[in-house]
């Protein structure tokens, strides 16, 4: 009856949402009275999950789920599922979870809520708050299947810390020759740099740059926050940089700590794509710009003159504060 | 081959949200509808393939009457035919069960949905429909190239791209970059008054149940005032990111 969470780990290391869904699933559990089980898939430290209140981790080590594989990553979760006899589970809002997540809905026969944001409202009927309309709205879910599946959305219900065994149990599933029906040839990942999806911070800049050569600035303020770099819908759509920078309505969604929108003047649909973020600053030349409606803090100024300065002042800040 | 492309009947993306009937249902007042952005650039995608390599193309949506202007529209853009299966989207799940149908009964081998409509954002259609059908599933797909019953294909991921071979039949959830923006159409005259006498055919769904259920809506609370920084008081920035913000 445990709650299931699938805790998604690269090379080895868990990721940061598998702590969060992790810690969403013990918020669930606590609310059903039960214990959470994880599934960790060629993960190294799966001790690491008791943190956050992870009971049980069942334990795939398998050469066939080295690549990501969507509809045997899934069959794998089904079979913990029945294994475990788990009512709900819990996934992460990751790029594979998001794939995974409606495979194993059918397998399941299970309802399936994307994009969640915050713990059960109710367990009975199963009510989940969840964006809608691309963070214009939220919606109010309710899952009435048997068996429930819960998509977190990142950075919202955050990391709690708790205590629990994260008792290490191998488990491996039987995975039919017919799951590999799509197989990987090759991944081109930037290494070393924050994704967007991860990211706390995003330094997000607009067609005020007024060309790619001037992005130096841009990548030092990331450099020095820590943060990943995005852009506006002109600007990817000119070329000035690559596609998957692209945030807002048809781009990726962000949902960081802090977003700063630099040269960027807020376009409804771009507004829609960054609404999850916390805090938002702008800096635009325009005082007019819709982003300043939209924006926690705001400076009216020229991009050239502020970004150099908001990075000196960074340094200094991070010197002062190290 | 046989191509199907799923279109959702989404608000433009300009359109204000608002909801009526106790915060219970889309206010569709004064909302323009189009194709689904995602689904967009699946359609296009659609008809390079028609021309280049000799395909049929279909359009599907899932919905009531008031949906038809918009399969008309993919029509008029170059699709041979559409199908409307006469029934309210309730959840993802129900449209896939529906989609599947017309994908069994329509021997496609290949169909091409959007990542997400821009509307309910389930994201969950065309990873369902994939498992109904026993097909080959790409999701977030940035490029596609067919070779007979052979595909490769490159998929988006957290921090890159991922390129995959596999083979028909497939079901792709498409975005941007499958086609590039530029390459968008807009329909001609001639399109339009073609798409007139094209078939919309109208199939009645099948019995299927929804998993759950949109009981209520809200809208984000509202926003206090920006508070503005002096651009020559950086400093300033730094220390309200830091103390009141607490986000550095």
């Amino acid at each position: 009856m445990s709650v299931l969470v699938y805790t998604e780990s690269e090379q080895g290391k868990f990721k940061k949402a598998a702590f969060e869904v992790a810690s969403y699933a013990k918020e669930v559990a606590n609310q059903l009275g039960t214990t959470v089980t994880a599934v960790a898939i060629n993960a190294d430290n799966t001790a690491e999950l008791g943190n956050y209140g992870v009971d049980k981790v069942l334990h795939v080590s398998a050469d066939s789920l080295k690549d990501f594989n969507a509809k045997a990553y899934a069959s794998t979760l089904h079979q913990a599922v029945e294994k475990e006899n788990a009512k709900v589970v819990i996934i992460s809002s990751s790029a594979d979870s998001k794939t995974i997540a409606p495979i194993l809905a059918v397998n399941l026969k299970a309802g399936y809520a994307s994009n969640v944001v915050a713990a059960p409202t109710s367990t009975s009927p199963f009510t989940v708050k969840r964006t809608a309309f691309t963070n214009k709205a939220f919606n109010m879910t309710e899952i009435n299947s048997d068996v429930k599946i819960v998509g977190v959305s990142n950075n919202a219900f955050g990391l709690v810390e708790n205590s629990g065994d994260a008792a290490a149990e191998d488990f491996s599933p039987n995975l039919d020759d017919s799951l590999f029906g799509v197989k990987v040839d090759s991944v081109d990942k930037v290494t070393g740099k924050v994704t967007i999806a991860d990211a706390e911070v995003v330094v997000s800049a607009g067609r005020g740059l007024k060309g790619p050569e001037n992005w130096g600035m841009i990548e030092e303020l990331a450099d020095v926050l820590g943060a990943a770099t995005a852009c506006s819908k002109p600007v990817s759509d000119l070329g000035w940089r690559p596609h998957g920078e692209h945030v807002g309505q048809t781009g990726k969604p962000v949902a960081s700590n802090l977003y700063i929108a630099i040269g960027i003047s807020g376009a409804i649909q771009h507004l829609a794509g960054i609404n999850a973020s916390k805090v938002k600053v702008v800096i635009n030349t325009d005082p007019e710009a819709p982003f300043f409606k939209a924006a926690d803090y705001g400076v009216v100024g020229d991009a050239f003159e502020v970004v150099p300065q908001l990075i000196e002042k960074l340094k200094e800040f991070k010197a002062n504060n190290a | 081959m046989k191509i199907l492309v799923c279109i959702s009947h989404v608000p433009d993306t300009t359109s204000k949200i608002n909801f009526t009937e106790g915060d219970t249902k889309f206010d569709t007042n004064g909302v323009q509808f189009v194709i689904n952005p995602n689904d967009e650039f699946g359609l296009t995608r659609a008809m390079w393939f028609k021309e280049k390599q000799g395909a049929s193309v279909d359009v599907v949506n899932v919905g009531g009457a008031e949906t038809e202007p918009t399969l008309r529209k993919a029509l008029a853009i170059g699709a041979d035919g559409a199908i409307r299966v006469n029934a309210a989207a309730t959840d993802g799940f129900f449209v896939a069960k529906q989609l599947a149908e017309v994908v069994k009964n329509g021997g496609y081998d290949l169909v091409i949905a959007g990542r997400e409509s821009i509307d309910y954002n389930g994201g969950m259609v065309p990873g369902m429909l994939a498992e109904l059908t026993n097909a080959n599933f790409v999701n977030n797909c940035i490029s596609l190239e067919i070779d007979g019953t052979n595909a490769t294909a490159m998929r988006e991921i957290d921090g890159g791209k991922e390129t995959s071979s596999t083979s028909l039949p497939l079901v792709i959830a498409g975005q941007k970059g499958l086609v590039e923006e530029s390459d968008l159409r807009i329909p001609n005259m001639r399109g339009i008054m073609m798409a007139r006498k094209k078939p919309l055919n109208v199939v009645e769904p099948v019995d299927a149940s929804a998993e759950t259920t949109a009981v209520k809506f809200e809208k984000p609370a509202p926003k206090g005032a920006v508070k503005l920084v002096d651009a020559d008081n950086i400093d300033e920035l730094v220390n309200l990111l830091h103390n009141e913000a607490k986000v550095i």
